[in-house]
């Protein structure tokens, strides 16, 4: 009896979680006039607000500027976040512990304060309007450099003794034998990177007003909030549901990971 | 021998550190420098700079609508996080319990975190519009009135808030659950021998040993919260009446859509303070909780 009631609770929770999303993919195939039925069928599906979103907007450009900006700056981020990570953990120098208390201190530092200098800095380098301004400042993650750190500090000693009688120098150590070693931080750091670069908007925002250049969700943003949807619901919800698809695409077949590597933002504190 | 080793050791620490080194001085350094200049000038970055003094923070000081805008953006966190850990505490206590399909419904409560907050923000503003949203719909079938969710001052930044609950919940239930896995099972036995309900086991074994999870939540959606934007940009654009109309929303309008950069610098820098501020306070207050 009381299992009853905890499933209960539990589907309805659900509910509450997925319909609106359901409603919303379904929403975006309905005519105009049905978009606020509560229900999910219509047997009037078109794809009328997507062929307005498409006309209205570069949208195919704004999805190949996320994926290749959110990938460059995934990328960089765990090769970068490995190299730094592997030099505080695995290297003894002078000030390799100041550097570190560096890295910890600077994460303290809210973002509000670094932003309008940043976007400063991004126009007298002439990176307005410009992947480097999405791609460069993105590139190196304190977060990322930590969580390698800290698990490059368990990998056993003897390892690397072996790799340097055989020759090996430390970036051969790094690449050939930490990293095949290193598949689950860099799973994490990959979703988390590529997650907080994808569905990131304020930066774009500032950064970039040229169309051709503007990142998914930046688009979506202005499409929504800039009066070119012309208050059309319809367009409104086909522009977010593809901005939605390819994260809940990719989520479906990582859920493990991804609810993993974020629950490990957890030890940003 | 030994001495060029660790020579050359440091040699190569400093080589794969430098990436990071330069990312410092270029993303880090030089901005927080360069925001402490900025805060004694006045300048749209087209026209060369003017040095103000202090006149940025006597205008800061008479801004009434950046105070408000903190106002607004502290009501958000005073609804948004008791809100939030109750919600995630109770669906998290339920998932723990001994249940078939725990993963999918974890995974169902996740879905919210990993979609962008636009769309969230788009979705939910149709759920909220006064008219045709589904939820005003759902309220007129069970013969309730019509709640003015995002046209009304008083009622526009808790709706806010309610949506921003819903996106983040699913991340504090899986930290929630991370924290109820590690609380020994033989202090529930005990408890049932002694005769403890369930209610009372919540109370005195479950909550106490949460404490240092609920410090991070209330930590972790501090930190968010300060940094509400994109919700009130798309919903409402401040409004009704500047009620939604959040601190970053409000440095942004003057940075970008005003261009007083230096203005903008000295806000930014004030709100970063008072976030600094509010964060070791909150720590501080738990920290004695402690001893």
């Amino acid at each position: 009896m009381k299992k009853f009631w905890i499933y209960l609770f539990l589907i309805v929770g659900g509910l509450i979680f997925a319909y609106p999303f359901l409603w919303m993919i379904s929403a975006s195939f309905k005519p105009e006039i049905e978009i606020s039925h509560v229900g999910l069928w219509s047997s009037n599906f078109t794809l009328n607000s997507y062929e307005a979103v498409v006309q209205k907007i570069p949208i195919w450009r704004a999805l190949f500027n996320s994926l290749f900006v959110s990938s460059c700056v995934t990328l960089s981020v765990i090769f970068f976040g490995s190299i730094v990570g592997y030099a505080l953990s695995r290297l003894r120098f002078f000030g390799r512990d100041f550097i570190l208390g560096v890295i910890l201190f600077t994460m303290v530092i809210p973002f509000q304060i670094t932003l309008i200098p940043m976007y400063i800095l991004m126009v007298k380098f002439g990176w307005v309007d410009s992947y480097m301004a999405l791609i460069v400042p993105g590139m190196i993650s304190t977060f990322g450099i930590l969580l390698f750190r800290q698990f490059f500090l368990d990998i056993p000693q003897d390892l690397i003794d072996a790799a340097r009688i055989d020759g090996c120098n430390d970036l051969m150590i790094l690449f050939r034998i930490f990293w095949p070693l290193s598949r689950p931080v860099i799973i994490t750091v990959g979703i988390l990177s590529f997650m907080g670069s994808w569905n990131d908007v304020l930066w774009p925002l500032i950064v970039i007003r040229v169309r051709e250049l503007m990142t998914m969700p930046q688009m979506v943003t202005l499409f929504a909030v800039g009066g070119q949807a012309e208050a059309q619901l319809g367009a409104e919800l086909a522009a977010a549901t593809l901005l939605a698809i390819p994260i809940i695409l990719v989520y479906a077949f990582f859920q493990r990971y991804f609810i993993e590597s974020m629950a490990t933002t957890g030890l940003k504190n | 021998m030994k001495q060029k080793n660790t020579n050359s050791e440091s040699k190569i620490g400093y080589l794969m550190s430098l990436p990071y080194i330069l990312y410092f001085l270029l993303f880090v350094g030089f901005p927080l420098v360069f925001s402490f200049i900025l805060i004694f000038h006045k300048w749209n970055v087209i026209t060369p700079m003017e040095w103000v003094g202090l006149r940025n923070f006597i205008r800061l000081f008479q801004d009434r609508l950046f105070f408000q805008s903190i106002l607004n953006t502290l009501k958000f966190l005073v609804i948004h996080i008791p809100l939030q850990i109750i919600v995630a505490l109770l669906l998290a206590v339920l998932l723990n319990q001994k249940i078939k399909a725990r993963g999918f419904f974890r995974a169902v409560y996740f879905l919210p975190v990993i979609v962008s907050g636009v769309v969230i923000t788009l979705l939910w503003r149709q759920l909220y519009a006064y008219d045709s949203g589904l939820l005003n719909i759902l309220l007129t079938k069970m013969g309730l009135s019509r709640i003015p969710w995002i046209t009304h001052p008083d009622w526009a930044m808790p709706s806010i808030a309610i949506m921003a609950t819903w996106k983040n919940v699913g991340l504090y239930i899986v930290l929630f659950l991370v924290g109820l896995q590690g609380i020994p099972r033989y202090l529930y036995e005990a408890a049932e021998i002694d005769g403890a309900r369930p209610i009372q086991q919540f109370f005195f074994i479950t909550l106490p040993a949460l404490n240092s999870t609920i410090v991070l939540v209330i930590i972790l959606s501090t930190i968010g919260g300060f940094s509400l934007f994109i919700e009130p940009f798309v919903m409402t654009g401040g409004g009704p009446v500047n009620s939604t109309l959040s601190a970053m929303l409000y440095i942004y309008n003057q940075a970008f859509y005003f261009g007083h950069m230096g203005y903008a610098a000295t806000l930014g820098f004030f709100f970063a303070v008072i976030v600094l501020l509010v964060v070791l306070i909150q720590k501080k207050l738990v920290e004695q909780k402690d001893k």
